[in-house]
């Protein structure tokens, strides 16, 4: 019989909802059979450990006095530029945000020891950050510099604000060249010396809901910590790609947009993280719990590694020149095993995602909620699903007259 | 017979001595050069694997120490801060020594220190910057 979220929530709340991670349903739905699982189990808790670029964090700093405009102007956190774009105090850090003297790869593979996601890491473990900030003055707002040490605990707001996260799945990265190549999926050694993929697999929390049936907009998560929302799709979800019987896509699909309370949130959770050659990003800790509402949504959250495929695509050409294509098809238990065969060749694999810190989200998650303190929340609206139509478009470039 | 990495770092004086020779020469000793350099003025840091028989190895290390020689295993200075490392596995397949191996069932990584050649290849391929060299 199907379930209800308000079902399952007063359930939780008097501390009687059966709450297993994605790890543990799979062999509870293999023994039990899919019938008897949905009507025992009544949430799935998910997991994810990634490094996730398009993240950043947004927040307000309280009027000096005399008052400052920053927007219009030019702000710094650890001296890595900010946005200031917005009001008077408000300002956006974003997670690949370099400072201005970092050295880049001016001398190749360049280290990009500290940027927007070191600042967003240093900020949420409570250190003082150095902000700087120089603007036009107007009669309003006549100040037109500052300097000044500030600290999360001071701040009005401090909202972690991820465009782009949770992707659904995504590329096992290789380099076909005869030289090392340094990218966001790592360090590829040439003539494929390595294979790196990026993903929690069956913890995955997309993998586990792959056709969104339960994750929507208003989708309360586990996030960097503390407890944050789904608030839209990410940029680049792309639902229409092709997947497999049990409906996980068979390359990179959907994506979400995130959003929480930073001050809530810790920094074991929301990591800097600088990659060789490529730049500086964040490594962001998602735990999504799935309602277990009918058997339907039971059957996609037993989902194993052995079900779940991706491409494998060759970093130092084909990816980018844009070039469509992919080099064979894997599944993450080959992935996970340590080694693929591509191209005749054995190739051993390294991920970026850390599948224990997955499964300690999945139960840090699983605990909360066993404990009443977090509620599922029903989505508001539902995501752009398979058989939308939505897609991913690439840019239409267009020369510009001059 | 004894295998060890070692890091000897050598005082500013002893930079024009052939210390490795006499190892070979008076102790009997195999050795192979991971890396090495001399900063002018300030003396020198070898990182070695020297094999021998137990007996020699001792009388080696210890002509080494006598003459000021500073001595340390390799796996002093070659550290992983385990509060960084989230165990992704990244460095796994990109170490040339193989001292990174995934545990199956937690899928942790192990780091293996008696395996490290200190070339440094992981401190800037891991994301997190968890491993650090200490010379």
């Amino acid at each position: 019989m199907a379930k209800t979220i308000k079902e399952i929530n007063e359930k939780i709340k008097k501390g009687e909802a059966v709450v297993v991670t994605a790890e543990e349903i799979i062999d509870i739905v293999e023994k039990q059979g899919v019938k008897k699982a949905a009507q025992k189990v009544d949430v799935v808790t998910t997991g994810t450990f990634g490094p996730m670029c398009s993240s950043g964090a947004y927040f307000n700093i309280g009027h000096a006095k005399p008052k400052i405009k920053l927007g219009g102007g030019r702000a710094y956190l650890n001296d890595v530029p900010v946005y200031a774009g917005f009001a008077a105090v408000d300002v956006y850090i974003g997670a690949t945000a370099l400072p201005d003297d970092d050295p880049r790869n001016k001398v190749f593979p360049g280290e990009f020891r500290y940027g927007g996601g070191h600042a967003i890491e240093d900020l949420v473990a409570g250190k003082d950050l150095k902000l700087a900030a120089t603007a036009y003055g107007t009669d309003c707002y006549p100040r037109k510099e500052l300097e000044t040490l500030i600290n999360i605990k001071d701040l009005n707001e401090a909202v972690l604000f991820n465009p782009r996260n949770s992707y659904q799945n995504y590329n096992v990265a290789v380099n076909l060249s005869d030289r090392v190549i340094y990218t966001y999926m790592g360090t590829l050694k040439p003539n494929l010396g390595n294979a790196n993929y990026c993903s929690a697999g069956q913890l995955s929390p997309l993998l586990n809901d792959p056709c969104y049936k339960s994750i929507g907009i208003g989708t309360r998560i586990f996030l960097g910590g503390g407890v944050g929302y789904v608030v839209w799709q990410g940029t680049q979800h792309n639902p229409s790609v092709p997947r497999k019987e049990n409906g996980t896509p068979c390359a990179p699909a959907g994506a979400l947009a995130v959003l929480g309370d930073l001050k809530q949130m810790r920094p074991e959770w929301l990591a800097g993280t600088s990659m060789q050659g490529y730049g500086t990003t964040l490594t962001v800790g998602i735990g999504i719990p799935i309602p277990i509402l009918n058997e339907e949504i039971c059957q996609y959250t037993a989902v194993k590694d052995d079900d779940i495929y991706t491409q494998i695509v060759d970093y130092s050409e084909a990816y980018p020149q844009g070039k469509k294509g992919s080099l064979g098809e894997v599944d993450y238990a080959q992935l996970k095993s340590g080694k693929i065969v591509t191209q005749g060749k054995e190739v051993p694999t390294g991920n970026l995602s850390s599948y224990p810190k997955a499964v300690e989200i999945a139960n840090i998650l699983k605990e909360w909620i066993k404990k009443g303190d977090f509620l599922l929340s029903e989505p508001v609206a539902y995501l752009p699903g398979p058989d939308t139509g939505y897609t991913f478009n690439p840019l239409k470039e267009r020369p510009v007259q001059k | 017979m004894i295998t060890k990495r070692i890091v000897l770092h050598f005082p500013h004086r002893l930079a024009d001595q052939p210390i490795v020779y006499k190892l070979v020469k008076d102790y009997d000793l195999e050795f192979n050069i991971l890396k090495a350099y001399i900063a002018p003025e300030k003396g020198g840091l070898l990182v070695l694997e020297l094999s021998g028989e137990d007996k020699n190895y001792e009388q080696g290390i210890q002509y080494l120490k006598r003459i000021g020689v500073k001595v340390q295993a390799l796996s002093q200075d070659i550290i992983r801060n385990d509060r960084r490392c989230s165990h992704c596995s990244v460095c796994v397949p990109i170490c040339p020594a193989g001292a990174f191996l995934v545990e199956p069932l937690t899928r942790e990584v192990h780091f293996d220190d008696s395996k490290c050649i200190a070339c440094g290849v992981c401190v800037k391929a891991c994301p997190l910057r968890a491993m650090e060299v200490r010379f």
